[in-house]
């Protein structure tokens, strides 16, 4: 158990080979660290694996919410250092999904020393076409706004008088863990800023920047991050290696979760 | 249950399991784990327009949303059935193939074969077009409250800021305020003498009492040698208040004492003072003044006093004798009339005599009692004051101006000068102010 503040305020939690090295999980927007059960067990047997919830995600302390600081990747990306400050860590694989793999760009980018590779799993730098570039995201901006909608209608397991309980007792997981549809409840206004922020940013000048050894994870089938933008980051991340899993959907961490832990484990083999 | 009415109800029940599928009151849709659609009911075609052959083995359930839908299948919906096993009541809009929507509410669960390993998805859906108005409704409701909410405290806000404006506003006033006392103190210093002179044989003592801190009063005074042992003074008071009062006042003095120099007789001085008013302020700007003024030559024990006075309240002599009266000497305001008149009058003061001037802001106070303080109170109260020296004149009367509070709105100058009663000795002249 960790009694520092950025501990309780990313729920951050340790598990598998605490003498191995480490790998960071960082999950995308909609769910929490959770969506890595499914692959935990099988990276655990080598990795010191340490995961965690955004603020404004899952078991996040929710008076740590800053409107204006979420309102950017470099927000995200900084609490992402300063669990690494906090918990000392080096040599890190960070493991991004989403638009968590963008995160993980950016702190690398303001830290390199502390972080040895990275993997992007259906990573998308941008998800909105830009017809100046004729770049394709497979989004426009009236999407991203029905999506908002999506999210004002469906509170999933949030409410705002279950809240307090569920983030007052870190120390009670199963109290949050008993609830339905509670691994993707938020706050429904911070969900909007995270939405919003995930979805019009723009993050494709930053891929330029990595120099650490990159594994871009995609699926052969997903919506959100369809291949020609997996091709898109492989490109533009000079010595990148693209794997494509034959899985359909964002997440393949739980719909093809045997592949993307050997995935990740092979490329951990030979990164090193 | 009888064989007729068994009979009946075999005909209205549900006998065929398919047909409750296809016509139930609600989609129902099978999908593979990778969501492509297996089965789908006849309902659920309907609603979307579509034939069985455009969807079995060629599109997923994702297919049939509108793209935020699809969004947050990725992100919420796909992610929780995966981890939960099953979803329920999840607010979707369907795509049909017109491009007409349709919001439904989604249960799925995940079939599982017997080693427990997931099979294949079943889902439900339900036509939620009238929970939808009404949510859409309640939202609003909620967005105009929250908007009004922010508006009202925004007004807050701009209230608070306004207040704390005012507030920086007063302070600066306040400073200017202190500032603006300052330069009034100072500038009605430089109007009076700043002490009076010492006279041999005589006592002499001033008050002057203004009427507000934040404006220069216009009455005056002085006392001034005029050589071989005689003295000139006089007191008056300026009509009107502020700059222009304080300017003509210090014109006015420097003028009396020039014309005292030119010629001892208090007319004289008078006359050249009406002289120098009429010609300078003309037109418009009228002004004008009352004053008294006077000479005093040592005579024997005592002196005699020549007064002249241009509409000014007349002197009050207070006698060793314990009596108090008037010297009456009559005359025009200054400043008004091209040829002026003065009557002069001269008396004898003698040991233990007290000589009082003073400007109307005394006899015109308002009393507490509701009138007007008079010359005929004045007498009174100087009656039952006599006999009395020049210094416990000005003090008593002092008191009497206190006694006033509020009532007392008008700038007073006092000036007494008295000879000693014999024994006493001769004192220094006090002003005070």
């Amino acid at each position: 158990m960790f009694d520092m503040a950025t501990s309780d305020r990313n729920n951050v939690t340790v598990t598998g080979r605490l003498d191995g090295p480490v790998a960071l999980l960082a999950h995308g927007f909609g769910c929490d660290q959770h969506m890595w059960r499914l692959v935990v067990p099988a990276l655990a047997e080598r990795f010191r694996v340490v995961m965690f919830d955004y603020v404004g995600s899952g078991k996040s302390d929710p008076s740590a919410w800053d409107q204006e600081r979420y309102s950017s990747l470099d927000g995200y990306a900084d609490d992402v250092l300063t669990i690494c400050a906090e918990l000392d860590l080096t040599e890190v694989m960070f493991v991004g999904h989403s638009v968590s793999a963008m995160v993980g760009v950016l702190a690398a980018a303001g830290q390199p020393q502390r972080f040895a590779s990275l993997v992007m799993v259906a990573p998308s730098p941008r998800y909105i076409d830009d017809e100046a570039t004729g770049y394709v995201g497979g989004f426009t901006a009236a999407d991203i706004d029905e999506l908002l909608e999506s999210l004002e209608s469906n509170y999933l397991g949030w409410s705002g008088a279950m809240a307090p309980v569920i983030m007052g007792n870190p120390d009670r997981p199963e109290l949050g863990e008993e609830l339905n549809n509670s691994f993707c409840a938020t706050d429904p206004d911070m969900a909007a800023v995270f939405a919003r922020t995930t979805f019009l940013s723009d993050s494709r000048a930053d891929l330029a920047s990595v120099t650490v050894p990159t594994l871009v994870l995609e699926c052969s089938q997903d919506a959100i991050a369809p291949r020609p933008v997996g091709a898109y980051v492989h490109a533009a991340i000079p010595g990148s290696r693209l794997v494509t899993l034959d899985a359909t959907g964002h997440c393949p961490q739980l719909s093809a979760p045997e592949a993307t832990a050997r995935a990740i484990l092979e490329f951990a083999g030979t990164a090193r | 249950m009888d064989e007729a009415q068994q009979a009946q109800f075999f005909a209205l029940l549900e006998d065929s399991a398919e047909d409750l599928y296809e016509h139930a009151p609600c989609g129902y849709l099978s999908t593979l784990l990778d969501g492509q659609i297996a089965k789908v009911n006849t309902t659920l075609l309907e609603w979307l327009g579509y034939e069985r052959a455009h969807l079995v083995g060629r599109k997923r359930f994702a297919d049939l949303l509108t793209v935020g839908g699809k969004l947050y299948h990725e992100t919420h919906f796909a992610p929780l059935l995966a981890m939960q096993g099953q979803i329920s009541g999840i607010a979707l809009e369907l795509q049909a193939a017109d491009g007409s929507r349709l919001p439904v509410l989604v249960t799925s669960v995940v079939k599982t074969g017997g080693d427990g390993q997931p099979l294949m998805i079943r889902t439900t859906l339900f036509d939620a077009r009238d929970r939808r108005a009404y949510e859409k409704e309640l939202l609003r409701a909620r967005k105009h409250a929250e908007q009004a909410g922010a508006e009202a405290e925004a007004a807050g806000a701009e209230a608070e800021a306004a207040r704390a404006e005012a507030e920086a506003a007063h302070q600066v006033a306040e400073v200017e305020r202190a500032r603006l006392q300052e330069v009034v103190a100072i500038l009605q210093k430089s109007l009076l003498p700043p002490a009076l002179p010492k006279v041999s044989g005589l006592d002499a003592a001033a008050h002057y009492h203004p009427a507000s801190v934040d404006e220069i009063g216009g009455d005056f005074y002085d006392l001034f040698a005029l050589g071989q042992g005689r003295w000139g003074f006089f007191l008056g008071d300026v009509c009107g208040k502020g700059p222009e009062a304080a300017a003509l006042t210090s014109m006015i003095r420097y003028t009396l004492r020039a014309a005292f120099l030119v010629d001892s007789a208090p007319i004289r001085a008078l006359t050249t003072l009406n002289t120098a008013m009429y010609e300078h302020y003309t037109g418009e700007d009228l002004r004008f003044c009352t004053a008294i003024a006077g000479t005093l030559v040592p005579t024997g024990d005592g002196a005699t006093v020549t007064l002249a006075s241009g509409g000014h309240p007349p002197a009050l002599l207070l006698g060793a004798d314990g009596t108090a009266a008037y010297l009456q000497s009559r005359g025009t305001l200054i400043g008004v009339l091209t040829k002026p008149r003065f009557t002069p009058v001269t008396t004898l003061l003698r040991p233990g005599d007290t000589m009082l001037l003073y400007t109307d802001g005394l006899t015109e106070a308002r009393t507490k009692a509701g009138p007007r303080y008079s010359e005929e109170a004045l007498v009174s109260f100087g009656a039952a004051l006599a006999p009395v020296g020049a210094r416990a004149t000005i003090s008593a009367v002092k008191d009497l101006l206190e006694s006033f509070g509020e009532g007392l709105d008008d700038d007073t100058a006092l000036l007494a000068l008295g000879i000693p009663a014999h024994g006493a000795g001769v004192t220094e002249g006090a002003a005070s102010s």
